[in-house]
Parts: C-alpha cells; structure tokens; sequence
C-alpha cells in the first residue's frame, strides 16, 4: 500500500486518504462562453505527467495539494493550499 | 539412509516422530522436513509428475519440489521438502491414480507423442468436444483434494516497522543486515528456512552475531511474499502475517540452483548439488551412496568434500566446461576421481522398476556417441544458478543480462531498493560478504543512519552458471518444466509453431505455470528461446514476476469481516420494538417495526396512519447535521446551495438543495439560521460524509471567513409528527411551541439542551428535536412515555417514504438520478439564478437555453385499477418507445389510491393528461399524471399552529 504524507497529520497510508481530482482554474462563469464551461465541467486531462491534485486526509477532513508524477506513481510533495506553492 | 551425527545438524535426536506415508509407518526426527525424513527412511519415490505420472523425488530440497506435493488429512498440496515433520502426520502423494508405487497413469508417459505442446489450447479449439475435453481434463487434472469440512482457520495478521528489511539470511544478507544494525537502523532480517546461513547451514560466527544483535529483529521460517509499493512486503509466517512496512529492503534472496537437461534427469536419485549438501549437512540423512558428479562450477567440486563426508562415492565427475579450472581439478585430482571434461550426460538409465537412477551415459559436449556407461545410484547436477530475483522484479528493477556471470542482475534498483549477494551477480563467498556489507551499509545511510560504505567488490573471476546445459535427445523425456512435464521438444515445437516471444511461449506450453512458479524451468526455457530465435537470454527477457513468491495458504489471505455499521443513539430502542434493519449509507436504520401475525405492508401502512391520525416518532439521527460559523457563513451557503439564505431571518430555517458543478442535483437538507454568523443544517443520510468533505474542500479553495464542523455522530434527532405531537411534546419542553412552521428554537427538552426545527417532510405538525447523542435514548423514551395516552408508535423508513410520497416530496437518489437537474425534478423555485454565485449556476444557465430532456411529475392509478401497480424503474411508454420512467409507487392509505412520481417527456406533463406504464410481464397500466401533493394539497395540517 502506497504511503502519502498529510502535511499536518505526516505519512499515513493512502487508505487513509480521498482523492479530489487535479486543480484546475475555473473559467470565470460570467465572461466564458458555455464551450469553455463545458469543457472545464467534464473534460479532464487523463495524460501521464506531474499533476497537482486535490487529496484530503479523511479521519481529519483535511485538504491538501499533492504534486503526484503519474507516470512514474511518485508523490513529489505535499502542502496545504493556502501555503500556496 | 541417516548418517551419525553430523556437526551443526538441525535435527534433534533426541526427538523421534512417528509419522505415515501412503499408509506405512515411517519415522524421523524433530527439526526434519517430510522429505528429508521420507529420504532418511529409505524412500526415493515422493511423488508423481502431474501430466505424465512419472516418479520423483527430491530435486531441490528447496520448496520447488513441486513433485513431492502431499495430503495431510484436509490439507491438500504439502510442499514435502518445505514442511516441517509433525508427529502423527498420515501423509499420500497427491496426484496418484491408485497408490504411489502402482500408478497406472504412468501409462500416460507412453502416450506422450499424442500429448503435444500445447495440449489443451488444441483441445478447446473444437468448440464441439470442448465438453468431452472437459470432462476428462476435471477427472484427470488439479492436485489434492479439498476439504470441505475443514474447519475455518483464523490467522492473526499484524503490521511491522523497521528501517531496513534485510530478505535472506545467508551470507550476504546476514552481512547486510549487521552492517546496517552497526551503523544504527533498526533491522528485520527475513529467511525462508528454519535457520539462519544460507548455503553455509547454520551456525556460524556471523550467524551468532546477527542473532544476538539488539538491533535486529530475525523472522526465521518465514517467507517474503511479495513487494507492495512503497516497501510494503508481507512476511508469512506458519500461522501469521505481518506486513512490514521497512524504510529501505536489500533483497538478497539468493539464487536457485538450476538442473541440467538430460534424457531422464527426472528420475529419483537425480538432484541438484545444493540439495543433497542441504539434506546431509541439516539432516544428517545420505540420499546416495555411489553418485555421478554434474559440474560446470567451482561450487560442483567445493560439494565434493561434503559428499566424501557424508561417505558417498563419486564415480566421477562430468564437468561441461571444456578446461576446467586447476584448483578444481586439483581436487578431483586428490580424490582419485575420474574427471570428463568437456563432457555431458546424454542420458540417465533407471533401474529395473523404474523407481530410481541406475546409470548415467557419458558423451563428448556436442557428440551423440557414448564414451562411458557409469552405473550410480544418484547424480548430484551444479551446472549453474538463477537469481531469485523475483521481489526486485515486483519493485521495479530493471535487470539485465550478465555475460560474465551468464545470469540477470540488477540494472537500474528503485529508490530504496538494494540488491546484494547471488541475486546481484555475486557468487563467491568472500565477495559476498562484502557485498553485504555495501548493501546493507547504504540502506542504513538511505534511513539517514550513518554514511553509507563503498567496499570495493571483486568481480567473479569465471561464471558460476554454464549459458547451455541442455543436452538434445532424439527420444526426448529431457525435462525443462518438472511442474508440468515439458521437455525440450516441447518448448521448441511451440516455438516452431510461431509462440516465439516469451510471454506467449509460457502461455502455450505453460513453462513456469506450474506451483514452482518457473523456479527451476524459467532460465533454461529463456535459453531455448534465445538460441532458437539467434538471439541473446537479454533480448529474450524475462516473464512478468508477480507475487506471491511462494503460494500463500487461503487462510493466511482471508480476513475476517469487516463490515463498520453506524447505530445511532436510539438503536437498542428500535431492536427492542421490533424493528426490521434496512442499511442507509454505513447506517442501519429500521425499515418498518414488526408487529406479530402482521404482515410487513400492514404495519408499514398501521404506522402511516398513525401519523396522519395520532402522533408517530422517527429516529431521523442518520441525517448529517453540519454547523457553520463566521463573518462570510451565509455567503458560503449562498454559494453552495442554490437558494438563497443571506436574508433568512435569525429563528428560520429553508429548504437547500445543492447541485454540482455540472448542475445536476446532488443532495437536500434544511438550513437554519440560529444566529446572524451561525447555522445549523441537514444533508441526506448517504451523502453526509461526501458532502461536508466537498464543503470543506469548496471552504479551502475560497479561503472565506467562516468554520464547518461535523455533528453528523455528536447529534441525535428525531420527528416528531401527527396531530397530537405537539400534545405529546409540550409537557417535556420549554420552548413555547406554537413557534410558526419552518422556524428553529433553541430550548430544552427533557432537560437537555435540544433544537427544534418546525418540519413538514411528512406533511403533518411536526417537530424535528435535535439533542446531543448522548441524550438521545433519554428523549425518546420521555417522549414515547408522553405519547403513550396518545397511541404514538415509532415508524420507521418505509412509512416515512409513504407519507412524504402522499406529500409530493422528492428523496435525492431515489427520484433524482447522476443526470437530473433542479427543474427537471420540478425544484425550478428554489433556484436563485440572480444570486452572483453558487455551484452548478454556470452550467443551469447553459442549460436553460435547451429543451428540457425530461419532468418529474405526479401520477395517480385508476380508482378501479386491478391487479399488480408498476414498481419503481418501470417504464414509461408513449406510442411504443420508452418516454421516462417510475421513480417512487405506493398505496396511499390514507388517499386509497395508488400514488407516485414519474419523469415523463416534455408535452406528457399536464395535469389530467394520461400515459402508460409497463410492468415486468410487459402488461400496460395507464396512470394520470395529478398535481402535487395528493395529500392535504394546500399543505394546512403541517402549518396548523394549534393542534393541540
């Protein structure tokens, strides 16, 4: 089983662990045409490379960003959001 | 035949055992493995060969005697040279038509021209005898038998830590491992034997240093079953599990000794060097008395001296190596032994009754002309090795092919990941101690555990491993795969016949398939391959290796189980009324409460009427219950539901329904607001966790002002709802309750802090209480004792779908699905769009601007309909194509009608028009599409403010 580190709870087992999709700008829903919407609501980018995702620590509800490689199934690193990156 | 005590011998004389095999008592001692007792005892034959049923027995000594597989009462497939000896045991070979001795399957071995390669892919081309084939194969096939009444084993599991798993404890892995402990890391030494040292058996000074180390932890008789990521690996033991997780894993697993291909190399009497050492020096038990020596390396002739210990005569030595190094032939040389360099065995010669090797023939390497006829009664093969490599496979090693040690050694080793000893090319005793020490030493400095050592490891001055030790026969019977009876003409016809990668070679003939895994068979298989095809072992490659590395018995994987189920406060009350369980989300929730001699729809429709008519009470706990505080908690809200709440007042709550970005309808619940900067509010039973997860992670993007905490477990709560609950509740609160519909009071009830919420999901006066959980078993008592005098009954889910069905109140999931959006499920009004933001608002705009694809709507049966009432998902059907589809059905007791919603198509949904629905025996039922709610249409009974 993989092993992810929280940045605050540390290395835990990525049972312990949710998966909340890659971080993705939001197109601002005033100014974009319904195309660009469209394509922010359902088209995902499943390509191998380095991703930053969305993870949340589920016994302690916390969220955070993982930079994963996809590629090479590596977790580069971890931090909280608002530590920005 | 058992020599006398032997030096470092692992057996206990002083503990006999008692054992039987096929049905004649034998015996060993203590610290025996079955097959080295059965050798002991005088037996050669152990088992039969699975295709052909021909005899066999040791080989390895080395758990890939997968020949010698036993039935041990309900035990199928007891590896004989891998377990140990236990009093008592009443052992037979397990693939055996009759007995062992007299196995008329071995006729078989006759027909073997008839069973090609590739036997059964053939078979089961003809689609006509496939059943025929069938039959036979299930008849003929499988190994042991199983029990079916064996007893369910339950075996512990636990996790491990440490900082360096050391996997192997011979040489270079003792070395390892003690390097490691010295330089501070905390140590777990792994050996599939019952001790410690590898090939040098036992207790040695570096041996003793490991055991009494403070640091290192040794699990002996214990298997590394695999590699996980992240340096996961499983360590199985007799009767546990632990998955140790290390910080760093030296494999240095060793290597198999590989057996040379020969006509008849399969018989009794013909083992590998390495397998006679281990049963003299460990067992003290002589498994020949006059043998032919196999050499291609200095390891054939270092045997030599065990074997003139053991008093076992060496006829002579073949060695396949044209020039055979001075020292090794300076030891021939002292022994007086015949030595034939540059020669091979073209062929073993069994013994009348076929039970055992009685001869070898001797030619020139290359030549079919026999020089020699030696009579023996074994042939002890060291011809070459095969790193057992398979755990740096699972992790990712990129191997390759060394020319100098004629073997795959590691490449490229993943983060983590040392390799060190045989595994890594490294064959001579010396070096390998070294080589321990650099591995161990770096996976220490790896843990940040001093700085790692670079000794300089001398290369192998000549290969361990002769690159070709296959010898053609014209009549075959050379065996390659013992597991599967492959012989060298049957991996080159698949190769012939076009299976000439080795992926698919090993799925047509299926070498390396069998239980031993291709332990013994993988490398001379790959050398077939190479040298048919011209090219090198490298370029050929190797299969994928995946665990386990050795089977794993079923109870070792099977875990108990673990199903988690939430209960909420007032469980032990429901079991005690008789509640019916029906799982909502991780909770249990009553159905319906049974009544005795009633039939289910009876006390579901009893407890419906008891609302409608008196008062009734459901535990409604299961709701998630979520708390925001702060400056920005309305706008938070505004945000993720697509009402309004900005302007609810203080003392008020509003229905919410949230969508997803996509717009479609993901879950509802009611939001009050207790203070300007403080809310309380529910969200549907199954989607309490995901929702105040995906709050949360909204509240982390945003970064606003404002808090969520979970009270989903901290709160009970129950509604209270009928005609007389406000008789019920007013004499255990002080909240004075003709507080309007749809407002929140904070007040007590029974003396406990509570909040009550004017609710009307099921369409009478009703009260939702919310109380700290640990309160919540009181309340409900107080107030079925209060209700008594007034009939009240608890009821559960089914009555409550009811009596919000009569009402017209949708449940998200049951008449929503991943598709539907606010309008489509008829909650058009509660969308604010000219609010500036919430979730899903883009996406309802885009949508606003197509047709709608479909509307939910109410539908009633004919007040005569006879027979069965459609169900939920049957079909809505307008002029033969499906038009949408039943999503909620019941009978209203209370309307006497049959009652229910429906999507229909666009055009289908006025009031008064009327559509078919299709039922499972494909009948026709026309319903007419009503308004909702069918029940107290103006919705006065809930507002009611005095139903006292």
């Amino acid at each position: 089983m993989k092993i992810m580190t929280c940045p605050v709870n540390g290395p835990r087992a990525i049972s312990e662990f949710a998966y909340g999709g890659e971080i993705r700008p939001m197109p601002d829903p005033a100014t974009c045409s319904d195309d660009e919407w469209a394509d922010y609501v359902f088209n995902r980018n499943g390509s191998p490379g380095v991703k930053r995702e969305w993870w949340c620590h589920t016994p302690s509800n916390t969220w955070f960003v993982a930079e994963r490689d996809t590629a090479r199934d590596v977790v580069l690193r971890t931090y909280l959001y608002a530590e920005g990156s | 035949m058992r020599l006398p005590p032997q030096s470092g011998e692992w057996i206990d004389r002083g503990q006999p055992l008692s054992f039987r095999f096929e049905d004649r008592d034998c015996s060993g001692f203590a610290g025996d493995t079955v097959a080295s007792a059965l050798v002991a005892s005088g037996a050669s034959v152990l088992g039969r060969s699975f295709k052909y049923h021909r005899p066999r027995g040791v080989m390895s000594a080395a758990n890939h005697d997968v020949n010698a597989l036993l039935q041990w009462g309900g035990i199928p497939n007891v590896r004989a040279d891998a377990t140990p000896l236990v009093a008592g045991m009443d052992l037979k070979a397990v693939n055996t038509f009759g007995t062992l001795a007299r196995d008329p399957g071995s006729v078989l071995g006759w027909f073997s021209r008839l069973l090609p390669v590739g036997f059964y892919y053939k078979a089961f081309h003809n689609k006509r005898l496939f059943p025929l084939w069938e039959r036979m194969f299930r008849a003929m096939t499988g190994l042991g038998r199983v029990d079916f009444a064996t007893p369910r084993l339950h075996t512990p599991k636990r996790y491990g830590f440490c900082d360096v798993l050391v996997i192997g404890g011979g040489t270079s892995g003792l070395s390892a491992a003690l390097a490691a402990a010295e330089q501070g890391a905390q140590v777990a030494l792994v050996d599939e034997n019952a001790r410690l040292g590898g090939s040098t058996h036992g207790a040695t000074e570096l041996v003793e240093k490991v055991l009494i180390h403070p640091r290192i932890r040794v699990f002996a008789d214990t298997y590394a079953a695999g590699y996980y990521a992240d340096h996961w690996v499983p360590l199985v033991e007799r009767g546990r599990i632990t998955k140790m997780r290390a910080r760093a894993v030296v494999v240095a697993a060793g290597a198999f000794e590989q057996p040379a291909v020969f006509r008849y190399n399969d018989l009794p009497g013909i083992m590998l060097a390495s397998a006679a050492q281990r049963l003299i020096r460990r067992y003290a038990v002589r498994p020949a008395q006059r043998v032919v020596v196999l050499a291609a390396n200095a390891d054939a002739y270092r045997a030599l001296e065990d074997f003139a210990a053991a008093g076992i005569a060496v006829t002579a030595v073949i060695d396949l190596r044209d020039k055979v190094p001075g020292e090794q032939y300076a030891l021939v040389a002292a022994q007086g032994i015949p030595l034939y360099s540059g020669h091979c065995i073209v062929e073993a010669l069994p013994a009348a009754d076929g039970t055992r090797v009685a001869g070898v023939r001797v030619a020139a390497q290359g030549e079919a002309e026999t020089v020699a006829e030696l009579a023996c009664d074994g042939v002890f093969m060291s011809v070459g090795w095969a790193p057992a490599a398979a755990l740096l496979y699972q992790a990712g090693t990129k191997m390759r092919y060394d020319d100098g040690v004629h073997q795959f050694v590691p490449d490229k080793l993943p983060d983590g990941v040392f390799a060190c000893g045989r595994v890594n090319g490294i064959h001579t005793l010396g070096s390998r101690l070294l080589d321990g020490e650099r591995a161990g030493s770096a996976a220490a400095a790896h843990c940040g555990c001093g700085a790692a050592k670079l000794p300089s490891v001398p290369v192998e001055a000549e290969s361990p491993t002769h690159p070709w030790p296959i010898v053609p026969h014209p009549k075959g019977k050379n065996f390659i795969d013992f597991d599967e009876d492959l012989q060298l003409a049957d991996l080159e016809n698949a190769i012939q016949e076009g299976f000439d990668n080795i992926e698919l070679m090993k799925r047509f003939s299926t070498v390396g398939m069998g239980p031993s895994q291709g332990k013994h068979s993988n490398m001379n298989a790959l050398r077939v391959l190479a040298r048919a095809t011209g090219s090198t072992p490298g370029e050929v490659g190797t299969t994928t290796a995946r665990p386990f590395f050795h089977p794993v018995p079923m109870s070792h994987l099977a875990g108990r189980g673990f199903t988690p189920e939430r209960r909420t406060p007032m469980h032990h009350r429901h079991a005690a009324a008789g509640a019916v369980w029906m799982p909502a989300g991780a909770w249990q929730r009553p159905e319906y409460y049974a009544l005795a001699g009633q039939s289910r729809a009876a006390c579901i429709e009893a407890e419906a009427l008891v609302v409608r008519n008196g008062v009734g009470l459901i535990d409604v706990g299961t709701l998630g219950k979520l708390e925001i505080r702060g400056p920005q908690a309305a706008e938070f809200l505004e945000r993720v539901y697509i009402s309004k709440y900005a302007g609810l007042k203080v003392g008020m709550t509003r229905y919410a329904v949230m969508c997803d970005e996509s717009g479609v309808v993901i879950d509802d619940g009611v939001v009050a607001r207790l203070a300007d900067e403080h809310f309380y509010f529910t969200t549907t039973t199954s989607g309490a966790a995901a929702i105040y997860r995906e709050l949360s992670r909204w509240n982390t993007l945003w970064k606003m002002d404002c808090g969520l905490v979970n009270l989903t477990g901290a709160m009970a709560a129950m509604n209270l709802a009928g005609p007389k609950a406000r008789a019920v509740l007013a004499g255990l609160t002080d909240v004075d309750l003709s507080f309007p519909f749809l407002a929140v009071r904070e007040g007590r009830v029974c003396g406990v802090p509570a909040r009550l919420m004017r609710v009307g999901f099921v369409g009478e006066w009703g009260v939702e209480i919310h109380v700290p959980a640990e309160h919540g078993a009181a309340v409900w008592d107080a107030l079925m004792e209060a209700g008594k005098a007034h009939g009240i009954r608890p009821f559960g889910v089914e009555a409550q779908r009811l009596l919000r069905l009569e009402k017209g109140h949708i449940i998200i999931g049951q008449d929503t699905d991943g598709l539907t959006t606010p309008g489509e499920a008829g909650l058009d009004w509660a969308v604010k769009m000219d609010k500036a933001f919430f979730v899903g608002q883009r996406s309802l705009m885009a949508i606003a601007g197509k047709p709608r694809r479909q509307q939910l709507i109410g539908f009633m049966l004919p007040a005569d309909h006879q027979g069965d009432a459609p169900k939920e998902c049957h079909l809505v059907i307008d002029q033969g194509e499906i038009a949408g589809r039943v999503t909620s059905v019941a009978w209203s007791p209370s309307l006497q009608r049959h009652i229910g919603l429906a999507y229909v198509r666009p055009g289908m949904e006025a009031v008064g028009s009327r559509f078919t629905i299709r039922l499972s025996d494909k009948s026709l039922v026309s319903a007419e599409v009503v308004k909702t709610p069918f029940y107290d249409a103006e919705s006065l009974r809930q507002k009611v403010e005095a139903a006292a």
